[in-house]
């Protein structure tokens, strides 16, 4: 039901540019103003996200210790786990964010007969980071697109992302990588009874929008070829803020491919795509476990009645003086005169 | 209560890859005895200035929840999003890829989809997203919203007080999203109406104005502690003091009050007085503060600050130098990550410096508390204790790391360090089961309740099932913890996953294998077991 | 605590990575290069479109038809024929590798690989 509804959606935002461009003809509509708009969207969206986070202060340090703390001195401490200085949490997140470190631990639990046994479980880490690095260096390679003259390392990432010299103009590795790791991200969901129990129709959508994503790029790559001088010519409008309808035709494929990406572009900000963001405040990972050595404020921390020793000792005189329980009335006139 | 099916029976229809045919939001709980707590009776809320719904009980079909308990929900939960980065975060930015699903114990004791942490936390974001966002309300169930209601408070009460906060799941989470957090937060929340557990609170009520979990008045703490020294004369023909509430002190020791009182910890604390008189130490302990947990953590924080004020009130009454904490998880997951930025800055107290090596204890400079198991370890490196390992040859012992020593503090050499020195057969149990992956006792964060006798069981297999292996592989006959709630559960555990082995905290086995200067010759240990060898002098 | 400082200085990243084409392409020159397009022909082999398009198809059939199959000559859609050859046909017009093949093929980056056997016109004169 959920993949379905999913389904429908994406394949109905396949619709819109066909209808819009293909019988309707607005193709400043969508290649300029949708664009802006979506990317709008997602630049003001999602720093209005980090800034609504971070309205909200972290009132205590909870970072998960994952290995031993700094104590005595001829304890070795584990700096990436329990990091205690500044540059040993950014060490730890520097792994958190670009190797998904957390994930790498990642277990698989079974019965072996009466046993629960724990085997090692990648495949995860291995699909997520090929569809991340995958997508990063696809999104940097696009800047071949907007910028002109087009730096040298732009050019390098090209040319070695297109190493293998397989198709005309070679098909990109990236490519196929990317899809290898949606795919395996995907069918996860849908083979694995646990996974595919707490999925929503806010996960399968993404997935199948990048889907689509990559399956145009590839097909126009690959395929389908547009007249990308003039998509250059469009990209690089949009760019400087001086766009323009290229004279030049292009492929209504191309404009499901730019009408996905805007779609992603909009929606990412107001969905569970944020963790890329999100991933940076996680306060588990973030702090740093010095908890005894540097104080933690608490910004909205107030005082609490408790139960004062001399309340207590007024309560448990009796019992006390018979146990031969030194009474100390000392602090108690302290504490009133204090009062 | 109940009548607990036998252990071969228990996990017969277990299978963790099996899920239900209902999408789990039109699945109610079930209150089976056995798997949930019975609910806070009025009187305690009341004494406490809490509120609270009378008396009820979750089996109840309709719960006299007030008018306005969802506004007071509603208001309760936008409170926190505004005072806790992380739960809003952890709001957001979960995708549900499952890597926490199998990390949970007690999903993996139950095969409760909703126990996977995944799940568990969706059982609020769900909420969220259905009563705060336009878009939620739009998609519904699409986008994992749906709206509050009554079975949904119920289900919050089932599922929120069947997660111990042991943080397992936050490990191997790829944004650390942190389930104990949103379980904290969650309990707090069923607060704001008068909803919470009996066992969880009663304590909570003792500790505020007695000084202690159990309700020890100060004479009772005196008297049993005057029972423990009487063994210890008895096993090691000494005599020995405990000074109490004693002034100008250099050290204030804080404990578990279990340790006072509950087999096996007694023997633990027979552990630290014999530790303490061996090096000769001035320490004090407290009748005022005499409760080194915090079952208020398990409430909400304000309680557990409640609680805790006394320590350091404690501390600046007795002018000590600093202080000192026994073997205890939660309480050190309080006292490590809570103390600082509730009772700092500490600048009635001195960094903390070891009387007897020089050590000075840096990395708690700012909070001045220390681990006992840190003070110890440095004596051993330093030399300082007169050790006979031999003397724990009877047993095997393994280690069980506790969730929150190791979770929310990061201790796991300290007392391995202690335990290879102090016992000549110490083993591990499997890799994936100790230090940061460890498995909680299944009875953690209040729960420790007999009417939850079979969650408490599913909860703790895991953590069994691997002291089974390395007890049916090295004859392990003793698992070693520094957790007074592990110390209070583990026996039952064990006793009904694997019996045969014996639960001991660590400075048990240090008080076993101290050579005392006067001592006469063992030839039992703390619990009057006869030592190897010596089965015919006793 | 807030950590303002971090949030601020994350937000100034996130800006400037997002930002990139702008910083890339500021200072540089506005209008692309455009191909020098020959003056006294206006019809290629095929038609515009598919020549902007499909052009490095084209030559690689040709080179595969010429090369392995030895044949000679191309019919193109209106049945018009062409002798399959780079320098003789298409460079008859596109005089200039610098002015048509580069001035495109570098604003977009894409590496052909005609010239590693094939030496331009330029190159010859020279």
């Amino acid at each position: 039901m959920n993949l379905i509804f999913s389904i429908v959606v994406v394949l109905l935002l396949i619709l819109v540019p066909l209808i819009g461009v293909g019988v309707l003809g607005l193709t400043s509509l969508f290649s300029i103003y949708i664009p802006y708009l979506a990317f709008s969207i997602f630049f003001f969206g999602l720093i209005y996200r980090i800034i609504d986070w971070a309205r909200s202060p972290q009132p205590f340090k909870i970072p998960t210790t994952c290995g031993q703390q700094k104590s005595l001195p001829w304890i070795k401490h584990s700096r990436l786990e329990s990091p205690a200085s500044s540059w040993e949490v950014y060490l730890r997140m520097f792994f958190e964010v670009f190797l998904f470190r957390s994930l790498f631990r990642n277990l698989r639990a079974d019965f072996d007969g009466k046993r629960l046994i724990y085997g090692s479980a990648k495949w995860l880490w291995l699909g997520a980071i090929l569809f991340h690095v995958s997508f990063l260096i696809i999104l940097l390679r696009h800047l071949r697109f907007f910028v002109y003259p087009v730096p040298e390392w732009i050019k390098i990432l090209d040319f070695v992302d297109s190493f293998f010299q397989i198709g005309l103009p070679p098909i990109y590795l990236t490519d196929l990588l990317i899809l290898a790791g949606l795919t395996f991200l995907f069918l996860r969901r849908l083979i694995d009874p646990k996974v595919n129990y707490l999925t929503h129709a806010s996960d399968y959508f993404p997935l199948l929008l990048i889907i689509g994503i990559a399956t145009t790029g590839v097909l126009m790559r690959l395929f389908f070829k547009p007249d990308i001088y003039a998509i250059k010519e469009l990209a690089h409008g949009l760019a400087t803020f001086n766009p323009t309808l290229p004279k030049g035709k292009i492929s209504l494929l191309f404009y499901i491919h730019f009408f996905l990406v805007c779609t992603l572009a909009a929606y990412f900000p107001f969905s569970k795509l944020v963790h890329m963001v999100g991933v940076f405040f996680s306060p588990t990972r973030n702090m740093a476990n010095d908890n005894r050595m540097r104080r933690h404020v608490n910004p909205w921390d107030y005082p609490v009645k408790y139960t004062t020793y001399c309340e207590w000792q007024e309560k448990f005189r009796d019992v006390m003086e018979e146990a031969g329980i030194p009474i100390d009335e000392d602090w108690c006139k302290e504490a009133q005169k204090q009062a | 209560m109940s009548k607990l099916p036998k252990p071969d029976e228990l996990l017969k229809d277990l299978n963790l890859h099996k899920t239900p045919s209902k999408h789990w939001m039109d699945i109610k709980p079930d209150f089976r005895p056995g798997t949930y707590c019975y609910a806070v009776e009025p009187q305690v809320m009341e004494d406490l200035g809490r509120p609270h719904l009378g008396k009820w009980q979750p089996h109840d079909e309709k719960w006299p929840l007030p008018e306005d308990w969802k506004e007071r929900i509603l208001k309760a939960i936008r409170d926190r999003m505004e005072r806790y980065r992380s739960f809003r975060l952890f709001m957001d930015i979960c995708v549900r890829c499952g890597a926490c699903a199998d990390k949970c114990h007690y999903f993996l004791g139950t095969g409760d989809p909703k126990n996977m942490p995944v799940l568990r936390a969706e059982l609020i974001r769900s909420i969220i997203k259905g009563e705060f966002s336009f878009f939620g309300k739009l998609f519904g169930r699409f986008a994992g919203a749906r709206p509050l209601t009554e079975e949904v408070i119920k289900e919050w009460y089932y599922y929120f007080y069947q997660c111990t906060e042991c943080r397992r799941c936050s490990v191997f989470c790829p944004y650390g999203i942190d389930t104990a957090e949103v379980t904290i937060i969650m309990r707090e929340v069923l607060h704001e109406l008068g909803i919470a557990i009996d066992w969880a609170m009663k304590p909570v009520r003792f500790s505020h104005f007695i000084g202690n979990h159990i309700g020890l008045q100060p004479h009772t703490i005196k008297e049993n502690i005057e029972f423990l020294l009487g063994d210890i004369a008895e096993i090691t023909g000494l005599n020995i003091e405990v000074p109490i509430n004693k002034k100008g002190a250099e050290i204030l020791f804080v404990t578990p009050s279990a340790d006072f009182f509950a087999d096996p910890g007694i023997y633990t604390f027979m552990g630290y007085v014999l530790l303490f008189h061996h090096i000769g130490l001035d320490y004090t302990i407290s009748t005022y503060a005499s409760e080194g947990g915090n079952f208020g953590f398990f409430n909400s924080m304000e309680l557990a600050k409640k609680l805790h004020a006394k320590i350091y009130e404690e501390a600046k009454r007795l002018k000590v130098k600093w202080i000192l904490g026994g073997e205890c998880g939660h309480m050190w997951r309080v006292w490590h990550q809570y103390h600082n930025t509730w009772f700092g800055p500490v600048d009635f107290l001195e960094v903390p410096k070891s009387p007897i090596t020089g050590t000075v204890f840096e990395h708690a400079k700012d909070n001045k508390i220390v681990h006992i198991c840190e003070f110890t370890a440095d004596l051993i490196a330093h030399g300082k204790l007169k050790l006979d390992p031999s003397r724990n040859d009877h047993i095997i012992v393994t280690f069980h790391d506790s969730c929150n020593t190791s979770r929310a503090m990061g201790i796991f050499e300290e007392p391995r360090f202690i335990l290879k020195h102090v016992c000549n057969n110490f083993v591990e149990m499997p890799e994936n089961t100790i230090r940061e992956k460890t498995f909680c006792c299944g009875s953690g964060s209040g729960l420790n309740t007999d009417e939850y006798m079979e969650i408490r069981m599913r909860g703790g297999f895991p953590r069994a099932n691997a002291v089974q292996y390395v007890h049916n592989k090295y004859g392990v006959n003793t698992v070693a913890c520094i957790c007074a709630i592990d110390r209070a559960v583990l026996p039952t555990l064990m006793n009904y996953w694997v019996p045969g082995v014996e639960i001991a905290g660590v400075h048990e086995l240090v008080g076993n294998a101290l050579v005392m200067e006067g001592e006469k010759e063992r030839t039992t240990d703390l619990r009057y077991r006869p030592l190897l060898g010596k089965e015919e002098e006793v | 605590m807030y950590n303002t400082g971090k949030v601020i200085v994350g937000i100034i990243v996130f800006i400037i990575f997002f930002t990139i084409p702008f910083w890339l392409n500021l200072g540089k020159v506005k209008a692309l290069p455009k191909p020098e397009l020959p003056k006294d022909e206006t019809k290629c082999v095929e038609d515009t479109d598919y020549m902007r398009a499909y052009h490095m198809q084209l030559l690689h059939e040709w080179r595969t038809r010429k090369i392995r199959k030895m044949q000679v000559y191309y019919m193109n859609h209106e049945g018009k024929l062409y002798i399959m050859s780079l320098q003789r046909t298409c460079m008859k017009c596109h005089t200039s590798k610098e002015k048509f093949c580069d001035r495109c093929h570098q604003v977009v980056v894409t590496h052909p690989d005609c010239w590693r056997c094939h030496i331009a016109p330029e190159e010859v004169k020279k």
